[in-house]
């Protein structure tokens, strides 16, 4: 699965590190971002969760 | 569909279950037709997937000084019609020029930072409560002083200066008249005006010294921006969170057998905070108007039209929540809009977060034996017009 998330979109609500921290994290400044080499094989659940969670659609997963 | 619209916004009857007064607007999810103060006719959203849709929808606007936004009370309008709050009055590209500004200093990093300094701040209040009890009025003692010492610290405010600000922000929230809220924000801003003036000359560690010295770099935000920014962070910052506190309190004990669960496996407190958010739903109405025509769920929304969420009522929507008027720490909780949705979600969601777990999870452990101390139906609480809460609870333990 590719994961993207949108910085110039996110509002650093941090629902994506809260509900899937292996993958999501956010950096110094507050925003959402993608965990460099994150698992191979993210919890797939989780992380659909965190999509959803995000309140601006910021996170865009793509099935490889 | 032409029955009498039913008036929004109505008083709860049980302080943290919605109005019985919506019953009937349950049963029309996901719209609804209701009346406001002024006799205008506008949209509730009651639905859970159809709230979700129309708050990320940016064709609704959170813009108070148009004509045609709807303001749920003739208070919220003398103030806001004239002029719009900072971050929530906004619409993007403003708003996120603002919200961008704060997003560093409400970072989970930084509010994970500041759970020793809440936790020394509640053990410090629960010792003075224990050596003054064993009773309290745990919204004066407790509720209120926790996040207002939280925010003060975090934003660079004095809390020496609490009990001002705390009934201005309470006259500006409640009233009772249009003439007390203009007096009351026109009050606060003076203070922060001036408190900031001083931040000019003698820069602290606070948000709010951050911001004066952006200022003083970039030339933004100018003065009155900084006031206004200054001002919806210290209401927000402290009324909200005191709400969730007391009335938490209030459910939990209320509801035994979850008060026990959680007293025997603390670690359910994150989710049990989360369903709290869920349940009492106190920021019980978001408003936005149509800057254009949007279709949801078969019906158009008119450019023009008020739209208001009914925050309890979507989060007790039976399609996304099994058995919803059920306290349930099993339950995923987490996609509730206790926090709003879209741009403008509480931008100090994870600062309350860390309050709620830390107030509430010392609080039960502290006092083994909390209970209230006057009969449930004599404790007061808020009237349906603004942000819900109790004005006074009496414990004992």
């Amino acid at each position: 699965m590719r994961i993207s998330l949108d910085t110039d979109v996110c509002i650093g609500a941090g629902q994506c590190a809260l509900l899937s921290p292996d993958v999501f994290t956010q950096d110094d400044d507050g925003f959402g971002t993608v965990v460099p080499g994150h698992p191979d094989e993210p919890e797939g659940p989780l992380v659909r969760e965190a999509a959803r969670a995000c309140p601006v659609g910021a996170i865009t997963l793509a099935e490889a | 569909m032409t029955t009498e619209a039913v008036a929004f916004p109505q008083n709860r009857t049980c302080p943290y279950h919605p109005p019985a007064a919506y019953d009937s607007l349950r049963d029309e999810r996901p719209l609804s037709r209701v009346t406001l103060w002024d006799g205008r006719e506008v949209w509730l959203v009651t639905g859970h997937r159809t709230a979700r849709t129309l708050l990320a929808d940016q064709r609704l606007s959170t813009d108070s000084t148009r004509d045609d936004f709807p303001l749920p009370t003739e208070r919220a309008a003398s103030v806001r019609r004239r002029r719009r709050a900072a971050l929530l009055g906004w619409d993007d590209p403003e708003h996120n020029t603002q919200r961008r500004m704060l997003i560093p200093s409400f970072s989970l990093k930084r509010t994970d930072g500041m759970r020793p300094r809440i936790q020394a701040t509640v053990d410090r209040l629960l010792d003075d409560m224990e050596a003054a009890g064993p009773q309290a009025e745990l919204v004066s003692a407790f509720a209120l002083p926790v996040p207002s010492i939280v925010i003060c610290d975090l934003l660079g405010v004095p809390y020496e200066d609490h009990e001002f600000f705390e009934e201005q922000s309470r006259r500006l929230l409640r009233g009772p008249t249009a003439a007390d809220t203009e007096d009351a924000l026109a009050r606060l801003e003076g203070y922060l005006g001036d408190l900031l003036d001083g931040k000019q000359a003698k820069a602290g560690e606070g948000v709010l010294d951050d911001l004066v010295a952006r200022q003083k770099l970039e030339g933004r935000p100018g003065r009155d921006e900084l006031v206004e920014l200054a001002t919806i962070l210290l209401v927000a910052g402290h009324e909200t969170t005191a709400n969730m506190i007391s009335l938490g309190t209030y459910a939990l004990l209320s509801h035994p057998e979850r008060l026990a669960e959680l007293r025997a496996s603390p670690e359910l407190l994150p989710t049990a905070v989360e369903e709290l958010l869920r349940f009492l739903s106190i920021a019980d109405g978001m408003l936005r108007v149509a800057r254009e025509d949007v279709e949801v769920d078969g019906e158009v929304i008119r450019a023009g039209d008020g739209v208001v969420f009914s925050t309890s009522l979507i989060n007790r929507d039976g399609s996304a929540y099994a058995d919803p008027d059920t306290l349930d720490w099993a339950r995923p909780a987490r996609h509730h809009v206790g926090f709003g949705f879209g741009i403008h979600q509480c931008l100090g969601q994870n600062l309350a977060r860390a309050e709620l777990e830390i107030a509430l999870g010392t609080l039960l452990r502290r006092l083994p034996g909390l209970r209230l101390a006057v009969p449930a139906e004599d404790i007061p609480f808020k009237p349906g017009d603004t942000i819900q809460g109790l004005l006074e609870l009496p414990v004992t333990w």
